[in-house]
C-alpha cells in the first residue's frame, strides 16, 4: 500500500462463510420461555396443513456464532460512520444516533396501527408535527406521509395529478421527463398509466424552456423535474416553466431528491411546484441501512388535497387527532397501515434537533460541494459550468484519453479509503462522476477527498494500469458480473447427499 | 450545531479558497425574490435531551401498559436483543445500496442469506431482497402475473387483508387491470365453486391469503389446480410468516408475496416492515426488486453482487419491472438475523406456542355465554368469534381493564358485524388470556 | 470483424441475410461491441409476427438493454435456441452462429432498400466521429 494514501491502510479482517455452512443439527441461538398453556396437538388441529418437520435447510447455530457471523460481515462494508460517501443525489449524511434511540422507545416502537385512536394520540401527534414541519420547509399546503420511498412518492404524486385532471374530465396522456432524470421517474410514469416523452436538456444542462413550450399541449398531464437538476444545478427558470405548464392546464411535479440544496433557503411551493416528494432517507438523515427503508412523503398545493391517499390525519374540535379512513375523492391507499412510521420518527427527531437552523446544514452542504469543485476543476473535465449547488458532476473525458474511465477511477478511490461517487449517471453526461459530499464532511475529510482525486488523476496519466485494475486492497477484487447475470445463483443450496452405494 | 463538523473559522477559510465572500453568494443562482429571508417556523433547535424528552412524552400518550389481542397483519412476537445489536452497527445501519460490490460484501452476503431463508420458508425457487411490505409485494406479484400472462383480469379472495386489496386496487386502476373479488364460504375458506365459475382464459392471477384475514388456513392445491387449468397464475399472500414454522408452505403457488414483519420487526405503528416476493425460477426475469447473486472475483474467490439489474428502473427506465429503488434492506437484515437466531428449532417452537395459546384462548372464550365461533376451520394464531353485542361496545369495557380487544370486522365485512378477530401469540401470558376471557364475560354482563 | 457483403444492414445495427423470401436476422459486430458482454437474449416464438420498425426482442448486457428492431415485416419461422444457454455467442460470432431469428418476409423486396456492407461501414465510421467530437 502506497504511503501517499493517507486515509486508509490495510488491516486483517476475518473471513466468514454462509450461515448455512456453519449449521449443525441441535445447535440453538434462542430459547423461548416455557409454554404456560396445554400444548395443542398441532397435527390434529391442523390436519393436512400440518408441516411435519421444521423448515428444511434452516440454520442451526449458537448465539455467539450468529453474532460473530454478522459482525464479521459488517466489517466488510464501508459506511457513513467510517467516512465520506460522496454519492451524488443520495445525500449520505450523518445518521444521528438519538434518532435510533427514540424510534426504539417503549410506547413508540410497540404501537399497533389498529389500536384505538384514543390510545394512539402520541403517534398521531408525531405525524401531525412532522406534517407541519415538512409543509413549512416545502412551502406547500397539504401533505401525505404514507409513501414508503421516493419512488412510491413519485407514483403517489402522479396519481394525485391524474385524479385531479380526471375530475376535470380528462386525465391526459403524457408526462414530460428530462433526459437527465433518475430512472424511477419514467418507470413511475408508466405505472401511473402515462406515456413518457423525453425532453432534452439545453447546452447548460437545464430544461430547454423553448423546447418545453413546444411540447406542452393539452395532452400533457405534467412535467417531472428534479431541482436542483441531477447535475446539481438550480433550474433558474423554474417559475417560468411552471407558468408554461399551468397555462395549458398541466401540473409541475418536483422530484425532491435534491432538497438538501434547498431546505431553509428557498421553498418549492414558492417557485410554482404543484406537487413534490421528499426522500426522508436523504435530506432528513434517516439511515440508508444498506438500501432501505426510506419514506417518500408527498407535499402538494391545495388543488390536489382532496385526492390524498387515505387515511387522512385530521384535528378534531377538542384538539384530538384522528385518522379518517374514507374520503370520496381519494386515490386510495398506496401502502397498508399508515406509513413507514419508524422512519418518520427519525426524520422528526432530525428536524427538531436542527429547528430553523436546518438552513445551516444546507449552506454547509453547498459550501462543501463548491469547495471540492473549485479544487478539482481542471483536474477533471467539467461538462456544465453553471454554478453547482450541493453536488457537482465531472466527466472522465480527460482520463479517457489514457483508457481510464469513471468506473476505474471510482474503484481506485476505494483504495484511498472512500466509497465511490456515483458513476455513469446522469445519462446526459457520458462517463459522469457525480459527487455530493453533504454537510456532514469536515474540511479535513474534504481535503483528503480532493487529494485522493488529484492523486488518481495523476495515476491515470502516468500509470493507468493501477487505476484500471483497482481496487487492490479490498477483500475481493472486481467481481464477475457477467457470469452472475448469465447463470444466476440466487440462493444457497445444500450439497447433494453422497450416495451410499459409492461408500 | 453538533451534526456539523465545521467551525466558523473553517467556513471562512473555505469560502476564501473558492473566492467567495459569503455563503449567500453560493446561492446566487436562486432568484432573489425566492430566497427566504426569515427563519423557518419550526420548533427547535433541541438538544439531545430535549429530543428524547419530546418522544418520551409522546410515548406516554399511547398504549403502553395495555395487553393487546390485535393481529390483522401486524404481530407481536419475541425479538432477541441480539438483532438490534447487529442492525445498529454503523457498517449495516449507515451503509448504502451495495452497487459497489467490493466494499459491500457484508450487505450482499446478508441479502443472499435472506433470499435463501425466504425460499426455504415458502418452498419457492427464488426470492428478492425485499419490497416495501406485504401489501405492495402482493400488488407487485399481481403485476408480474399480468406481464407474464398478458391477461388483464385478476380474481382476489375477499378473505385477503382488506388493506392489501385496497393497495392492489389503487395500483390496478391505472394499469387497466380488472380486480374482481371471490367470496368466502361459511367456513371461512375461499369459495372454490365461485372461483371455478368465473375463471375464464382472461384471468392473469388468482390471489389468496393463508392464514387469511380471519386466521383461517386455506388449502392450496385445489385453488392452484383451478387457476392453472385456466392458464392463470396462483399468487399466495402471507401476512403471518411465523405460521410457516408449523404449516405446509405454498409450494403450489407461482408467486408468494409475504410480509416479514413477524420476523423480528416491532409493530412500530405500521412500519417500516419488509415485503418479500418469492417465485418459481422461470419467472426470475420478471421479478421486481433487487437480487443478490453469487459469483467469483478475478482471483477465484466467492463473492456476491447485485444481478439481473436490467429489470430495474435505473437501467430499464420506462420498461422496468417496477419503479422500486429504495427497498426495506435493514428490515430484511433484521429478519435474517432474527431467523438465524431462532433457527429451525426455535421457529418451530415459536409456531407451536402460537398455535397452543390460540387454541387455549378460543376454548376460554367459548366458555363465555353467548360467544360463538364464526368459522369452523383450522387456524394458526388468529380466529374470529361472534359476540351477542357490538364488538366496539365490548371493547370499550375491555379498555377500562387495560385490554385492547378483538378487531371489529363490521367495517371491512358488513355481514360480519358483531364478529371480532382475536390474535394470540407466544408473547401473551396465560394469566392475560384468562383475564381477557373474564373481561369479555364481564363486558357482556353489563346492562345494555 | 468484416461485414459480409451479401448481408444488408439497418441503422439500428441489425443485419439481414436473404435466401428467397426467408430472412435470417442478427445484430452486427458494432452492436455487440457497444453492448459489451451479452448476458441474456429475449426473442419471439416461432409463429409470431414481426412488423417493420417495431421491436421484436432485446439483447442484454450487465448494464444495458438494447431493443432489436424488425428490418421488415413477416412471420418468425425459426428461433436460435442456442442463445438461451450461450448468449456470449453474440459477442464471439455475431454474424454467424449468433443469428437470432429466421423470418418469412411478406415483402422480400423491401430488404434491397437497406444499406449494403460498404454503406454500413461508412455509417458506423461517421457515428464514431460524432460521439468523440
Amino acid at each position: 500500500m502506497s504511503e501517499k494514501i493517507k486515509k486508509a491502510s490495510r488491516h486483517v479482517n476475518q473471513n466468514e462463510g454462509l450461515i448455512f455452512e456453519k449449521s449443525s443439527p441441535g445447535k440453538r441461538a434462542f430459547e423461548l420461555p416455557p409454554l404456560d398453556v396445554p400444548a395443542a396437538e398441532a397435527s390434529k388441529a391442523l390436519g393436512s396443513h400440518y408441516r411435519k418437520e421444521g423448515v428444511e435447510g434452516f440454520p442451526e447455530v449458537s448465539e455467539i456464532e450468529v453474532l460473530r457471523h454478522f459482525t464479521r460481515l459488517s466489517s466488510w462494508n464501508h459506511a457513513i460512520d467510517l467516512g465520506m460517501y460522496p454519492l451524488g443525489s443520495c445525500t449520505m449524511k450523518y445518521n444521528p444516533r438519538v434518532n435510533e434511540f427514540v424510534a426504539r422507545l417503549e410506547g413508540i416502537a410497540t404501537e399497533h396501527p389498529y389500536q384505538p385512536q384514543e390510545l394512539s394520540q402520541g403517534c398521531l401527534k408525531i405525524l401531525r408535527l412532522l406534517e407541519k414541519c415538512l409543509l413549512e420547509i416545502t412551502g406547500m399546503d397539504a401533505i401525505t406521509l404514507q409513501p414508503a420511498a421516493g419512488a412510491q412518492g413519485e407514483l403517489t404524486g402522479l396519481l394525485l395529478i391524474r385524479a385531479y385532471l380526471q375530475k376535470q374530465g380528462n386525465p391526459r396522456k403524457k408526462v414530460l421527463i428530462p433526459d437527465s432524470a433518475h430512472g424511477t421517474n419514467p418507470a413511475t410514469a408508466v405505472i401511473a398509466g402515462y406515456e413518457v416523452e423525453n425532453i432534452k436538456s439545453e447546452s447548460h444542462g437545464q430544461v430547454d424552456v423553448e423546447g418545453l413550450r413546444r411540447l406542452v399541449t393539452e395532452d400533457v398531464a405534467a412535467l417531472m423535474i428534479t431541482n436542483p437538476s441531477t447535475l446539481g444545478i438550480f433550474e433558474q427558470r423554474l417559475p417560468e416553466i411552471a407558468e408554461i405548464l399551468h397555462a395549458k392546464g398541466a401540473l409541475l411535479y418536483m422530484d425532491g431528491a435534491n432538497m438538501n440544496a434547498l431546505a431553509g433557503i428557498t421553498r418549492p411551493g414558492d417557485l410554482g411546484v404543484d406537487v413534490m416528494h421528499l426522500n426522508l432517507h436523504k435530506t432528513f438523515s434517516t439511515p440508508h441501512g444498506g438500501g432501505g427503508p426510506g419514506a417518500g412523503p408527498v407535499a402538494m398545493k391545495k388543488i390536489l388535497e382532496p385526492f390524498r391517499p387515505v387515511p387522512i390525519l385530521v384535528e378534531k374540535e377538542n384538539g384530538r387527532l384522528a385518522l379518517e379512513p374514507v374520503r370520496p375523492d381519494s386515490i386510495g391507499r398506496v401502502k397498508a397501515f399508515s406509513s413507514n412510521f419508524g422512519v418518520l420518527v427519525r426524520a422528526l427527531a432530525y428536524i427538531l434537533a436542527y429547528g430553523p437552523g436546518v438552513r445551516q446544514a444546507t449552506e454547509d452542504a453547498v459550501l462543501n460541494a463548491n469547495y471540492i469543485r473549485k479544487h478539482l476543476e481542471g483536474v477533471y473535465d467539467l461538462p456544465y459550468s453553471l454554478p453547482s449547488m450541493h453536488e457537482v458532476v465531472f466527466s472522465d473525458a480527460i482520463q479517457k484519453k489514457n483508457g481510464v474511465n469513471t468506473m476505474d477511477i471510482a474503484k481506485r478511490l476505494i483504495d484511498y479509503g472512500f466509497h465511490p461517487y456515483t458513476t455513469a449517471f446522469p445519462l446526459i453526461v457520458p462517463g459522469a462522476l457525480m459527487i455530493e459530499p453533504t454537510e456532514s464532511e469536515s474540511r479535513e475529510e474534504c481535503d483528503l477527498f480532493i487529494d485522493a482525486m488529484k492523486s488518481i488523476a495523476e495515476e491515470a496519466a502516468t500509470q493507468p494500469e493501477i487505476v484500471k485494475t483497482a481496487p487492490h486492497t479490498t477483500r475481493v477484487r472486481r467481481l464477475d458480473e457477467v457470469g452472475a447475470a448469465r447463470k444466476p445463483v440466487l440462493r444457497w443450496k445444500p450439497a447433494a447427499p453422497r450416495s451410499t452405494a459409492a461408500d | 450545531m453538533r451534526y456539523l463538523p465545521k467551525s466558523p473559522v473553517e467556513r471562512q477559510e473555505m469560502l476564501a479558497a473558492i473566492g467567495k465572500n459569503s455563503i449567500d453568494e453560493l446561492f446566487s443562482s436562486i432568484p432573489e425574490k425566492y430566497r427566504l429571508r426569515e427563519a423557518l417556523k419550526i420548533p427547535g433547535p433541541y438538544s439531545e435531551a430535549e429530543v428524547i424528552q419530546y418522544f418520551k412524552e409522546r410515548a406516554t400518550e399511547n398504549a403502553a401498559g395495555y395487553t393487546s389481542f390485535l393481529g390483522a397483519g401486524v404481530y407481536n412476537h419475541l425479538r432477541s436483543v441480539v438483532t438490534d445489536a447487529i442492525i445498529q452497527r454503523g457498517e449495516f445501519l449507515t451503509s448504502y445500496t451495495p452497487y459497489q460490490a467490493e466494499i459491500s460484501q457484508g450487505t450482499l452476503q446478508a441479502i443472499f442469506e435472506f433470499q435463501t431463508l425466504m425460499c426455504q420458508l415458502t418452498g419457492q425457487d427464488v426470492a428478492n431482497a425485499s419490497m416495501y411490505d406485504g401489501s405492495t409485494a402482493t400488488t407487485e406479484a399481481v403485476l408480474m402475473a399480468e406481464r407474464l400472462t398478458g391477461r388483464r383480469r385478476v380474481l382476489v379472495a375477499r378473505s385477503v387483508h382488506p388493506e392489501y386489496r385496497d393497495v392492489l386496487k389503487t395500483y390496478a386502476k391505472n394499469s387497466g387491470l380488472r380486480i374482481e373479488e371471490i367470496p368466502f364460504t361459511k367456513n371461512g375458506t375461499v369459495d372454490a365453486k365461485a372461483l371455478q365459475s368465473t375463471l375464464t382464459d382472461d384471468v392473469a392471477a388468482v390471489v389468496a391469503q393463508s392464514p387469511n384475514f380471519f386466521g383461517v388456513i386455506e388449502t392450496y392445491a385445489p385453488l392452484a389446480e383451478t387457476a392453472h387449468a385456466a392458464g392463470a397464475m396462483f399468487v399466495v399472500a402471507i401476512a403471518e410468516g411465523v405460521s410457516l414454522g408449523l404449516l405446509r408452505p405454498p409450494a403450489e403457488a407461482d408467486v408468494v408475496a409475504m410480509e416479514a414483519q413477524s420476523f423480528g420487526l416491532p409493530p412500530s405503528y405500521g412500519g417500516p416492515f419488509a415485503g418479500v416476493i418469492a417465485a418459481r425460477e422461470k419467472y426470475v426475469r420478471q421479478m421486481p426488486g433487487r437480487l443478490a447473486g453469487q459469483t467469483t472475483d478475478s482471483e477465484g474467490r466467492r463473492g456476491f453482487v447485485l444481478t439481473l439489474a436490467t429489470r430495474e428502473q435505473h437501467i430499464r427506465r420506462e420498461k422496468a419491472t417496477s419503479n422500486i429503488c429504495t427497498n426495506q434492506a435493514l428490515c430484511a437484515l433484521a429478519a435474517t438475523v432474527h431467523l438465524t437466531l431462532l433457527g429451525k428449532q426455535g421457529l418451530r417452537e415459536m409456531a407451536e406456542q402460537n398455535s397452543s395459546k390460540a387454541q387455549f384462548a378460543l376454548e376460554e372464550l367459548l366458555k363465555v355465554p353467548g360467544v360463538r365461533r364464526t368459522f369452523d376451520a383450522p387456524f394458526f394464531n388468529e380466529f374470529t368469534v361472534e359476540l351477542p353485542r357490538s364488538v366496539k361496545i365490548v371493547n370499550s369495557h375491555l379498555l377500562r381493564e387495560k385490554i385492547v380487544g378483538p378487531l371489529a370486522l363490521g367495517t371491512p365485512y358488513p355481514e360480519l358485524t358483531k364478529h371480532g378477530l382475536v390474535c394470540v401469540t407466544e408473547t401473551t401470558p396465560r394469566t392475560e388470556i384468562e383475564r381477557f376471557a373474564g373481561a369479555v364475560k364481564r363486558a357482556l354482563e353489563q346492562p345494555v | 470483424m468484416a461485414y459480409p457483403k451479401s448481408f444488408r444492414y439497418t441503422k439500428e445495427h441489425e443485419w439481414v441475410d436473404m435466401k428467397g423470401d426467408l430472412a435470417t436476422i442478427g445484430i452486427t459486430d458494432h452492436a455487440q461491441h457497444e453492448l459489451g458482454d451479452v448476458v441474456f437474449v429475449e426473442l419471439p416464438k416461432p409463429g409470431a409476427k414481426i412488423e417493420t420498425g417495431k421491436s421484436f426482442g432485446t439483447v442484454e448486457s450487465v448494464k444495458a438493454v438494447s431493443e432489436i428492431y424488425a428490418p421488415a415485416s413477416g412471420e418468425v419461422i425459426e428461433v436460435n435456441s442456442e442463445l438461451q444457454n450461450k448468449p456470449e455467442t453474440i459477442n464471439s460470432d455475431p454474424h454467424g452462429a449468433a443469428w437470432l431469428i429466421k423470418v418469412r418476409l411478406t415483402n422480400a423486396a423491401a430488404i434491397s432498400d437497406l444499406m449494403d456492407s460498404a454503406t454500413y461501414e461508412a455509417y458506423i465510421a461517421e457515428k464514431g466521429k460524432e460521439t468523440s467530437a
